[in-house]
């Protein structure tokens, strides 16, 4: 059975911090674009698609 | 048992827009701006939330080729702090299918052949909710395959409104197909959705290696008996490793108290 490699310590730390900066960069940038707002629109409405309608 | 609890808990707030199941009406708050980490269709008249997958989707169809970039925030957010474990406590579609699994019947165990299949979400994921939406304009896997959209929004629906009846035709027969199939699946094979088809899954084993929570070895005290692999209902090859949703069968399980969960 491998035991395997995982990211320890600092390394895993500075790789989540970036991760999660970006993420919340992504988020930022999104929001600003209008693309919530558009998650938002698709959500409320049936979507068809989803339904096996359209 | 508090995996359980956590699991049930977490369908009822995905779902608690419970006057939708009576009016048939989906729910419109501000909320439905938001995506919730696991499988939950926002057109089943309970969300109150969107599926990350549906709007994943709908971004990608309707981009222009530009990056979506809120659903990849808020999915590398859910990867890098959950992992997997979105699969193991927050997802309802994984609670319905381990309910399923307690069915008295036939069981299928986990072989090879199962740890292959479980490359076909990745397949999935590249070709019904990229490539499709990018190609066609249309959620491929919300339209052809989610069985988690026919079974708590589809039926609901269809079944309530007159006018959407009407409307039901080969496509909404081949949902229904595939959602008995893959619950008659899951009667069987444990998780059969999430091992070989979930794109979700797919996305989210991506960050096993980083995200925050979830299980991890102590190196030291592991003598690599195979315990944890035997007792794990899963594809593994080790513990925490892309295929394990965190569930902590394992760490039970483990006469060397070498597992426990990663904070």
């Amino acid at each position: 059975m491998r035991v395997g490699y995982h990211l320890t310590g600092r390394r895993l730390w500075q790789v989540r911090v970036a991760l999660l900066l970006t993420a919340a960069a992504l988020l930022a940038g999104g929001i600003g674009n209008g693309e919530a707002h558009q998650v938002w629109v698709k959500a409320v409405r049936i979507c068809l698609e989803c339904i096996g309608i359209g | 048992m508090k995996r359980r609890y956590i699991q049930v808990i977490t369908a009822l707030l995905y779902n608690c827009h419970l006057t939708g199941f009576v009016t048939g009406k989906i729910a419109q708050g501000p909320t439905k701006a938001v995506c919730v980490p696991g499988l939950n269709c926002y057109s089943c008249p309970g969300a109150v939330c969107a599926c990350p997958l549906g709007s994943l989707q709908n971004a990608v169809a309707r981009s222009h080729l530009r990056i979506p970039l809120y659903l990849l925030g808020t999915l590398i957010l859910f990867g890098v702090l959950l992992g997997r474990v979105v699969c193991g406590f927050l997802c309802p579609f994984g609670l319905l299918q381990e309910l399923l699994y307690l069915l008295p019947g036939p069981k299928l165990k986990k072989s090879p052949i199962t740890r292959l299949l479980s490359y076909m979400k990745y397949l999935v994921l590249a070709v019904l909710v990229v490539g499709i939406p990018l190609v066609q304009m249309t959620p491929g896997f919300c339209k052809y395959l989610c069985p988690a959209g026919t079974l708590e929004a589809g039926l609901p629906l269809v079944l309530s409104n007159r006018v959407l009846q009407s409307k039901a035709g080969v496509l909404f027969s081949w949902k229904v197909f595939v959602l008995v199939l893959c619950l008659g699946a899951c009667a069987c094979c444990f998780r059969a959705f999430c091992r070989f088809l979930c794109p979700l899954g797919a996305i989210y084993s991506f960050f096993h290696p980083v995200a925050c929570f979830g299980m991890r070895v102590d190196r030291e005290k592991c003598t690599r008996c195979g315990a944890c692999i035997a007792v794990c209902p899963m594809d593994i090859k080790e513990v925490g490793d892309r295929e394990c949703i965190q569930c902590g069968a394992c760490q039970e399980k483990c006469p060397h108290g070498a597992i426990c969960r990663r904070r």
